[in-house]
């Protein structure tokens, strides 16, 4: 366990300066925390521009000369340019992605909670771990300059295909603003490897004395399996990414092929296949997907256990489907690109990888919905999301099968259809996830509790908004409402769809108001709130052994032994309707 | 454990950093604006004024050889345009004047202008886009004079300049009415091309020079060079189709000389 | 901390509101799907009936799941909250159980994979008959050229070192089996109930042809062409629409595809042509 098994150098760093216990701490929680307040920031501008992007949507021809004076370039005289729009379109969903979703799941989270949950004293490599979290912020620094470079933000979409993305000449935004869009995905990814690394290293060597594998809790369990992904899938990004700058700059051919024209002008550029940025981006952006989902389920496995008072239904198999789901995250890339022109023989072999992938994530539903089955539901606010999250999930996934499916899947494809499933499954329902994370662990984060009332309204407001924006989003997608279109009142078949779309940008609207009750009560709690016991929830695993907040070092005197799995609770021999992990056995063992 | 106090610093540090970012950069295609002088000469040149120009040189572009062959715009798909013209469009490339002249020449002295300066004119140049062309189709500007581009369709063109001395620009105009500004910093022949993508028959050209000595041929095929100083000049006309053709004239004091360009079809 | 009885109370309100929100989205769920509020643009193609059925049958069985879900969630909730009596049942495995919902699911989707790869394999591995009209489209931004072989019935050669503004395609005119193409802007005509093999490609970047009306989409890659073949199934105005993000123009890529008689398509095309 190196330098830092010793109690002795735990507190000698109680002495060092501000900045460095702060700013460029070491310390795990601090840099959870670091990661999770960053990622809030990224949030909010990304959410912002979804705003944006919905007004567009609901009245295209609108002049809002207010807007005209906020942002000059984008809505000069108050009308959104076409390029302005498509780029809020590939900034948000870049930021959304990466600088929130993976950032405060695997980041966030991850950081603050591995070490704490195996019961060790710090990641494997601090100094990576802080390492990870400034090269993170260097990259939310260049994406974020993306929007004032010349041309502004880029417009191809998060999904950046070539050759759009691999010429510079095929608009603005497509210069400067993409070679930046490149260097934050750079840097991003760096980060990101730097995570993966220590979470993987820490939790295979430094749990705690009886912290067997299939004793952790099953947030870690997702955050092992996240990270193995997160390792594997990343560098293939930042492979396509290199490339892809070597095309722009380097004078390269990977993804531009021979003979292409430009405005009626020849580009110098022969021998690539544009089909190649595909595979290499989805190659990653799958498994991406669940690196995203993974983490929100094992955070809603937890909860959802706790407050039902339950163990939770089938942990093997829990592990299991988020190990084969994991390992199925690598072969079902294709079914993004089922009508890209790629064989059609590699679109059955796709499909019916989905198909597999898919029983899963059924088989963990149900487990969820079973862990609720002679329950004694506590409806906190923690536990209103994650049964939001459950609810989502299933939403999403049943509109999955539609889209897994190669031949339903020609007509949906690149239309809203899409964009809702994919904002249920991987965007909303772990959002759910964050949030039912943060008012669990928020007291053991800044040792207040957060507003319990404050908390239920947000999510009242947040899953009645959320499923008025997609669930309508679907709809417009079977009439075939294309995605990324800045107008789609410019076909006659859709027009009909305009009282859908205002109705949809109205949710919004109200959905984005009810994220600043969580603002509201994030920031009051922090000062304000009610002080938290050690363990408030009355939950096993390791992080409630130790005092609220934990000092530096996680564990004042020595780091507890593990005595059982964490989900002994209502457990039979034991008094409480919990039972610690660090609590000793009765004489008839109870649970694993 | 001042949990409060550090996550507030935390998180003022990294709003302010994040601002900040964004902040301190000025956007986009104004940032290197060079407001001296247009004159390409530099060091030696010397201010120009009305009364130095005193010489003209007028004259026509002729066209001899079979007329090309025109090329129909099928304008079918924007009924809002389509209705604007009538009997049918061809390309502005391929036209020729009834009196046997050719128009859309840009006709421009090339050298012996370097000896002065030029002030910026304060009076704008506009481009409009009408009925889905532009108009007009070839003219002249002056750096840093003002462009003034117009969307008089209720329609989208994207107004996408291929500059390659100049930043290109590339600007959306959903709607009618739409209106920006904009200028080309440097001198720049043959002219910039300027296209609107989704409509591909729509074609522009800005020859950008240094002064004001420049003119495009109209349907009489006539251009007029006013106000020269006396002296030795090489004169340039450009046509889209056509390779350019360059000739060299004297002026003197108050003297107007006539040349004629003759395109081979 | 919960353990005051305020709280227990506040727990029925909190189930049964969930439990209601639950019921209502099931509930408007099934008024969406059922009223057909918005629905599939009405269909022009035969050979597409097939994805339809299959849409709607997946939607059925995903419909069944959902209400099924969720009920039974919202049932959970209610029946499971916390009266604060009683503890929790300590169970938490069941072999039957989890076995029996795999393979349920398993040999649902099964069948849905399998149904949808016989529409699939019709889609794309099928050949289209001999009488089928041939017609080229390139896509590039932001306009849709339709090009017909003429009467000689063979596309002529191209370079895009021949691209101009006035030859968009880059015909090569020395080629004869150029002279007679026939190229038309944003503009597709087709015959009514007669095949047609549509060949795609694109000049800059990717775009997508998408026929709403007719549930057929394939991206135009550039460097590829790429062979779809369509049988139009009634006479009318169709839009064409790019469906793959092409550039700041992409929303207003759009052409019209026009389907008629034979005779009013052969009339249409001697126009071109002349």
């Amino acid at each position: 366990m190196g330098a830092l098994g010793t109690h002795e150098s735990i507190t000698a760093d109680h002495k060092l300066g501000f900045f460095r216990r702060y700013i460029f701490s070491l310390d795990h929680k601090v840099i959870g925390v670091q990661y999770i307040l960053t990622a809030m920031v990224m949030a909010i501008v990304g959410g912002l521009l979804s705003m944006l992007i919905r007004l567009q949507l609901a009245w295209p021809s609108h002049q809002w000369p207010w807007l005209g004076q906020v942002i000059p370039t984008g809505m000069e005289g108050g009308v959104m340019k076409p390029e302005f729009y498509l780029s809020l379109v590939t900034m948000h969903g870049t930021i959304m992605v990466f600088f929130l979703l993976t950032a405060v799941l695997a980041g966030g989270f991850g950081n603050f909670i591995i070490p704490l949950q195996i019961g060790a004293r710090d990641m494997a490599f601090p100094f990576l771990n802080a390492l990870s979290y400034w090269t993170f912020f260097l990259s939310c620094l260049a994406i974020l300059s993306a929007f004032f470079v010349v041309g502004g933000a880029p417009l191809g979409g998060w999904t950046a295909y070539a050759p759009l993305s691999a010429l510079p000449q095929t608009g603005p935004g497509q210069g400067m603003g993409m070679t930046m869009w490149i260097v934050a995905i750079g840097l991003f990814v760096f980060s990101s490897l730097f995570g993966a690394l220590n979470y993987i290293t820490t939790i295979l060597n430094l749990r705690t004395k009886g912290m067997s594998m299939m004793r952790l809790p099953l947030t870690t369990w997702s955050l092992l399996i996240t990270a193995i992904l997160g390792l594997l899938a990343f560098p293939v990004l930042l492979g396509a990414a290199i490339l892809l700058f070597f095309d722009r700059s380097g004078g390269t051919s990977f993804f531009i092929p021979g003979g292409l024209t430009v405005g009626e002008k020849l580009v110098s550029h022969a021998g690539g296949h544009p089909l190649l940025w595909q595979h290499l981006f989805w190659f990653f952006g799958h498994p991406e997907v669940y690196i995203v989902i993974l983490p929100a389920m094992g955070i809603v496995s937890d909860i959802l256990s706790t407050f039902s008072r339950k163990p939770i239904f089938s942990y093997k198999t829990m592990v299991l489907s988020m190990s084969s789901i994991g390992v199925l995250s690598f072969i079902v890339w294709g079914h993004h690109m089922f009508v890209s022109g790629m064989n059609p023989l590699l679109g059955s072999a796709f499909a019916l990888t989905t198909l597999a992938i898919a029983v899963p994530s059924a088989i963990k539903t149900f487990n969820w919905l079973f862990t609720l089955w002679g329950a004694r539901i506590r409806f906190t606010a923690a536990m209103l999301f994650s049964i939001g999250f459950v609810s989502l999930f299933v939403s999403g996934g049943l509109s999955g099968i539609f889209l897994g499916n190669s031949a339903v899947d020609i007509h949906l494809h690149d239309t809203y259809f899409v964009v809702a499933h994919f904002h249920l499954i991987m965007a909303v329902a772990p959002v759910f996830a964050m949030f039912a994370g943060l008012y669990y662990w928020f007291p053991k984060m800044f040792g207040r509790m957060m507003n319990e009332t404050l908390g239920k309204l947000h999510f009242w407001g947040s899953l009645i908004g959320v499923y008025c924006v997609f669930f309508t989003m679907h709809v417009i997608g079977m009439a075939g409402h294309i995605r990324r279109t800045y107008d789609p009142y410019q076909y006659e078949f859709l027009k009909h769809l305009q009282p859908a779309n205002i109705f949809i940008t109205k949710a919004a609207f109200i959905l984005g108001a009810v994220q600043l009750l969580f603002l509201i009560n994030f920031w009051w709690s922090l000062f304000k709130g009610k002080k938290a016991t050690d363990n408030p929830w009355r939950a096993n695993s390791l992080e409630w052994t130790t005092s609220t907040p934990p000092p530096h070092g996680n564990w004042e005197g020595e780091i507890p032994t593990v005595c059982r799995w964490p989900y002994d609770y209502s457990a039979p021999g034991v008094k409480e309707d919990f039972a610690l992990q660090s609590e000793p056995l009765p004489a008839a063992p109870s649970g694993k | 454990m001042s949990n409060k106090k550090f996550v507030f610093v935390v998180f003022a540090t990294v709003s302010i950093a994040l601002s900040l970012a964004g902040c301190g950069k000025k956007t986009g295609e104004e940032a290197t604006v060079d407001t001296k002088s247009s004159s390409p000469a530099g060091g030696g040149a010397s201010a120009y004024n009305e009364s130095m120009g005193t010489a003209t040189v007028t004259g026509k572009v002729a066209f001899t050889g079979p007329a090309p062959e025109k090329t129909k715009i099928q304008m079918s798909s924007e009924p809002s345009c389509l209705s604007q013209h009538k009997g049918p469009l061809y390309a502005q490339e391929g036209e020729i004047n009834a009196n046997g002249t050719l128009p859309f020449v840009f006709v421009y002295v090339k050298e012996g202008a370097e000896k002065w300066t030029f002030p910026t004119p304060s009076n704008p140049v506009t481009i409009d886009q009408k009925g889905c062309r532009y108009e007009p189709h070839v003219f002249g500007i002056q750096p840093n004079q003002k462009l003034v581009i117009l969307n008089s369709d209720p329609i989208l063109h994207n107004i996408h300049t291929y500059a390659k001395e100049n930043a290109p620009f590339n600007l959306g105009m959903p709607t009618q009415g739409m209106k920006f500004e904009r200028d080309f910093k440097k001198a720049e022949m043959p002219p910039i091309s300027i296209k609107c993508d989704v409509h591909k028959w729509m074609v522009s050209y800005a020859g950008v020079v240094p002064h004001p000595f420049y003119s495009v041929t109209g349907v009489d095929g006539a251009f007029t060079l006013k106000g020269l100083p006396p002296g030795e000049y090489s004169i340039e006309a450009w046509h889209e189709k056509y390779p350019s053709q360059i000739q060299k004239v004297t002026v003197g004091d108050k003297e107007t000389k006539e040349l004629t360009f003759t395109f081979q079809g | 901390m919960r353990d005051s009885d305020g709280n227990r109370a506040a727990g029925f309100i909190e189930a049964g509101f969930l439990a209601l929100l639950l019921v209502i989205l099931i509930a408007a769920a099934l008024w969406l799907f059922f009223q057909r509020v918005w629905w599939f643009p009405e269909l022009a193609s035969a050979r597409s009936l097939a994805v339809d059925r299959l849409f709607e049958l997946t939607l059925l069985i995903t419909g069944i799941a959902f209400v099924m879900v969720h009920g039974a969630l919202a049932f959970f909730i209610v029946r499971f909250r916390d009266r604060g009596t009683g503890r929790a049942l300590f169970w938490h495995d069941s072999h039957a159980l989890e076995i029996s919902w795999s393979v349920v699911t398993l040999v649902i989707l099964t069948v849905l994979v399998f149904m949808g790869q016989r529409v699939w394999s019709d889609v794309y591995f099928s050949k289209a008959p001999d009488n089928a009209v041939l017609v080229e489209v390139t896509g590039e931004q932001f306009m849709w050229h339709a090009r017909y072989p003429g009467s000689d019935g063979a596309f002529g050669a191209t370079d895009p070192k021949l691209i101009t503004n006035t030859n968009i395609l880059g015909l090569d005119k020395r080629d004869p089996a150029a002279r007679d193409d026939v190229v038309v802007d944003n503009t597709l005509h087709l015959p009514v109930n007669r095949p047609a093999r549509i060949r795609l490609r694109a000049k800059d970047v990717i775009h997508s042809f998408y026929l709403p009306h007719f549930r057929t989409k394939q991206d135009a890659v550039p460097g590829m062409t790429i062979e779809i073949w369509i049988v139009p199934s009634r006479e009318g105005q169709f839009e064409i629409v790019c469906a793959e993000l092409c550039g700041l123009g992409h929303y207003r890529m759009k052409a019209m595809l026009t389907v008629e008689s034979q005779e009013a398509y052969d009339k249409w095309l001697k126009e071109q042509a002349g």
